[in-house]
């Protein structure tokens, strides 16, 4: 919440989740949009089932009203709605490191997830995006990193890899560019 | 002439050069979306009109000029008509290639076997994304200045660049043919 009402910030996060339904996703930006807001990035998907949507919104409108706008949403008590002001964080045009993709996959155990990011952050890497899925009884994730450009990419394969190996699970890490078209 | 030119053994596309022309290209500024000229189905073209020879000299010119540039379509210099130049002879994924043409009024004649990978476009500097396109391709279209009809077989990499610049003459981004709602990435250029 803006802490003075006379300068609110700008940039707001809006999270919603819960029980999905239709017509979540228009009720939330049909409201936002009756408060001049625009949308500028979101993420939706379903999580196990449930409803998640995070998204940025800029306006020159206070957190509270924002709150107090989407409060209809959570009427039923199956969604929660938050909203928080957020610095204006410019992406990063440049970047002096590579992209990278990791896949891991296998049977479903506990702390698959953080041994093998783990080694992803010892080498300073950053995760851009992630997904992980839970299918039967597979695990499934897939990464999107960021590695520095001193990063010993050979040895973060192998930390991976032990990692991987010692949870009974298979890793990929493969380079990922765009082609100029 | 006492010996038979090589080129005439070639495929008439592998053989074209923008000398054939007969004009100086100029280099024109590469529109960004949302330019609605990029969103626009691209009019046919008189490939053998000097206005459609002058535009072929200049996308291969303005392709020329700009690092890492493959393929340029016509409505990326803010001309809504159906022409593009493509060169991959120097791209490290290309595999067979037929050095730099353009091509008017192209269209897709055969495809197959598609394959999935990330795509940026200079009208969309910010964005990258995964796009499935085919493998396999058939293109017939025609050479700005003879007007002749020609059919390039092709794979790989000149495949995905001759599928690219077609979308942009029929209006369409590389956004329009993402993989799904996730296939979209921040751009990132390395240094």
């Amino acid at each position: 919440m803006s802490t003075d009402p006379a300068a609110p910030t700008s940039l707001h996060a809006v999270t919603v989740l819960g029980h999905d339904r239709p017509g979540i996703i228009a009720e939330a930006t049909g409201r936002l949009a009756e408060l001049g807001l625009n949308l500028e990035d979101s993420s939706m998907t379903l999580l196990r089932g449930h409803f998640a949507m995070t998204l940025v919104c800029a306006g020159p409108v206070r957190a509270l009203e924002i709150e107090q706008a989407l409060a209809p949403l959570t009427g039923d008590g199956t969604l929660t709605v938050t909203v928080r002001d957020v610095p204006d964080e410019h992406a990063q045009s440049h970047h002096t490191g590579s992209g990278w993709v990791l896949t891991v996959h296998g049977g479903d155990r506990a702390g698959i997830v953080s041994a093998v990011v783990g080694r992803v952050a010892e080498v300073g890497g950053n995760i851009t995006d992630l997904t992980t899925r839970l299918a039967g009884e597979l695990y499934l994730l897939i990464a999107e990193i960021d590695l520095p450009a001193d990063a010993d990419v050979a040895a973060l394969e192998r930390a991976i890899g032990d990692a991987a190996t010692g949870l009974g699970v298979g890793a990929t890490l493969r380079a990922v560019e765009a082609d100029e078209l | 002439m006492s010996e038979q030119p090589a080129a005439t053994t070639e495929h008439p596309v592998a053989a074209w050069s923008e000398d054939d022309l007969g004009v100086e290209g100029r280099v024109l500024d590469v529109v960004r979306a949302p330019a609605v000229v990029l969103s626009t189905v691209g009019e046919p073209v008189d490939p053998c009109s000097p206005d459609s020879v002058q535009l072929a000299a200049d996308l291969v010119a303005t392709m020329r000029v700009s690092p890492g540039c493959v393929g340029l379509a016509a409505p990326q210099v803010g001309v809504s008509a159906q022409m593009f130049c493509v060169d991959v002879s120097e791209h490290p994924k290309t595999r067979g290639h037929h050095g730099t043409f353009v091509l008017c009024n192209a269209e897709v004649v055969a495809s197959s076997r598609n394959e999935k990978a990330r795509e940026g476009c200079m009208s969309v500097p910010d964005l990258t994304g995964d796009v499935k396109r085919a493998s396999r391709l058939t293109v017939r279209g025609r050479l700005p200045g003879t007007g002749e009809e020609v059919e390039i077989e092709t794979s790989a990499f000149e495949a995905r660049a001759l599928q690219h610049e077609i979308d942009h003459c029929q209006g369409l981004l590389f956004v329009d043919r993402a993989a799904g709602a996730h296939a979209i990435y921040s751009r990132k250029t390395y240094l």
